[in-house]
């Protein structure tokens, strides 16, 4: 993405500096939620100062519920969408988990709840700071995941976020991630639309079919309940609605560049990948750094090119053997841990499609735990393993990269010092 | 591309200084982006903030480890090793120090600055927070800025007499940072 300089910015909007927590709390008042559920946690309480601050000024004009807790949150914005409002949330790791049987339930009723979830560690080893940890904790859930770069694609993200989760072919929540620490408190030129282009581009909804809502004194069920083939067929159309998102959601793209002039290429965002022989997949924040890196990388010759994951749920198989199929190698980065495999999270789960890859080999890369930078020196020691993987020499299936006792002979491990 | 690294404590406003000069460059069409790196959010604690300032749009999200441009709020980590680590050669200093005959140098120091920010605060907002004199202070040692943008930034973060009152607070850093060109 190009950030334009004010000159060419779009009639109808405004280039502010403001932090990626600024950006979903504007964000989420531009797309008038009814209800909005608060509850802070580092490293988004920030989103939920902006969001009282424009309640108590009247810029906003909803229903702020202040919770005890995340759990009463997601319950709280959970029961208001199947009533037919629209509804925001935003938390973080402990929060996340503190939440998890409401967020399973808000699924399952197919709530169309808007979340953000700004990405920490979780619980278990004590750590505020950064990691995409909450976010691959809540992985099965059901929900659909997006997840941003910078400051302007967490603006970006939030509005698409509401076209997609209320599209009544979807009706599925969407969370929105982004690294905390990383992108919550980065102050940097938003591109901020204003209400009446907004309101033009969630305005589709309107045009669509009502969903079923709760209304009192009509009895209907919901936090819908079935066994055998009852809940299987509930689980199929989840499944199916969760598949059809994918398009959805590059057409959403699509309209949203027609309105406020900024496409980031739907699922994925390939970066110089038509030529690339060889390929870092990677997502959030730490795309930028590697799009830097890759610059410098093209200019010593080397054609090497970026596919970022905008989507993680449902999983944009499909669109990453389309861009990945042919490439000499591959390396994928991790900001997180797939417990019980020894490749993180996005590695195993893109490895399952190596079949289709032609062969392409694959290496996993475990980087950015616990704020640990994915410094463009980590990054371009990434590119030049994944070429001498390309070479045809041996490397290691998974690097630490910054944690160099992980990436230890076998021998060295058993046998002692 | 211009990388500054900023070292203070909480409660000093390091955070609001690195954003107040963001917002002043991408006021003049250029790019900024700033962001601090800590955990908790306490007065008193070390804080350390990083701004990346330039004509092209900034992209990288990493910490700063070669500064062009250090700036200290906090004068009790003048002499840190931390503060000058990764230090660029022909690099600047600015320094908030009370102690007016303090003079920094190092082997890659091309330029030091020193301002009493905080004694200037107390004078015009009543309170020893040296950000925004820090602000005009770096406009006029790195040549990369006017105090005009400077002052203009200050409307997204001040109003009323606050405002006013700050607003004076960066003229006088700028009008009143002594420059050593070593």
């Amino acid at each position: 993405m190009v950030t334009k300089t004010k000159a060419e910015t779009k009639k109808g909007s405004q280039i502010k500096v403001i932090t990626g927590n600024a950006a979903a709390a504007i964000a989420a008042k531009l797309a008038c939620p009814d209800v909005v559920a608060a509850y802070p946690i580092t490293p988004q309480t920030e989103i939920i100062e902006q969001i009282s601050k424009f309640h108590a000024n009247g810029e906003m004009d909803c229903e702020l519920i202040t919770v005890e807790g995340e759990n009463s949150a997601m319950n709280a914005v959970m029961a208001a969408s199947l009533a037919g409002g629209r509804v925001f949330t935003a938390t973080s790791s402990w929060g996340l988990v503190f939440m998890y049987d409401a967020v399973l339930a808000t699924s399952g009723a197919r709530a169309p709840v808007v979340m953000v979830n700004v990405n920490r560690e979780t619980p278990g080893i004590i750590a505020v700071s950064s990691g995409q940890q909450d976010m691959i904790c809540t992985r099965d859930a059901g929900w659909i995941f997006l997840i941003a770069e910078d400051c302007q694609e967490v603006l970006d993200l939030v509005l698409q976020a509401y076209r997609l989760a209320e599209d009544y072919d979807i009706q599925v929540p969407v969370m929105v991630h982004y690294d905390g620490f990383y992108l919550s408190y980065l102050s940097e030129g938003v591109d901020v639309p204003f209400q009446e282009d907004v309101d033009k581009f969630l305005s589709v909804l309107e045009d669509q079919p009502k969903r079923t809502v709760l209304t009192p004194g009509n009895g209907m069920g919901c936090g819908s309940h079935g066994i055998l083939g009852g809940y299987m067929e509930l689980r199929h159309k989840h499944v199916t609605a969760l598949e059809r998102s994918k398009a959805k959601f590059d057409q959403i793209d699509k309209e949203y560049e027609d309105i406020f002039g900024r496409a980031y290429g739907g699922q994925l965002e390939e970066y110089r990948m038509d030529d690339a022989d060889v390929v870092l997949v990677g997502s959030g924040s730490m795309c930028g750094t590697i799009k830097t890196v890759i610059d410098e990388k093209r200019q010593a010759g080397i054609k090497v090119g970026l596919l970022k994951m905008r989507m993680f749920r449902p999983f944009p198989g499909e669109a990453i053997v389309k861009a990945l199929k042919g490439k000499k190698a591959i390396g994928v980065v991790d900001r997180s841990l797939n417990f019980g495999h020894k490749g993180g999270p996005f590695y195993t789960e893109i490895k399952a499609f190596e079949t289709q890859l032609d062969g392409s080999p694959m290496i996993s890369f475990i980087d950015g735990i616990a704020n640990t930078d994915i410094t463009t020196v980590n990054v371009a020691a990434m590119i030049d393993t994944i070429c001498a993987l390309a070479a045809g020499k041996e490397v290691r299936e998974v690097t630490w990269v910054s944690y160099p006792e992980a990436n230890e002979p076998e021998v060295n491990k058993s046998g002692g010092k | 591309m211009n990388e500054v690294r900023f070292h203070g404590r909480g409660g000093q406003g390091v955070v609001t200084t690195s954003k107040i000069l963001a917002n002043a460059f991408a006021r003049t069409g250029q790019f900024g982006a700033s962001f601090p790196m800590f955990g908790f959010e306490r007065r008193g604690a070390p804080v350390t903030a990083f701004g990346r300032f330039s004509d092209k749009p900034v992209r990288e999200k990493t910490q700063i480890y070669n500064p062009d441009i250090l700036v200290v709020l906090d004068p009790s980590q003048k002499a840190s090793k931390a503060v000058f680590l990764g230090l660029k050669p022909d690099s600047m200093l600015l320094l908030n120090d009370t102690d007016i005959t303090t003079r920094i140098t190092h082997e890659n120091l091309k330029r030091f600055a020193l301002i009493n920010a905080n004694k200037i605060a107390l004078e015009e907002i009543g309170l020893a927070i040296p950000n925004t004199v820090i602000v005009g202070a770096f406009a006029k040692m790195s040549g990369l800025l006017d105090v005009e943008p400077c002052c203009g930034a200050l409307e997204d973060y001040f109003s009323g007499s606050k405002l006013a009152a700050n607003i004076v607070c960066t003229k006088r850093g700028f009008e009143e940072v002594e420059l050593f060109d070593l």
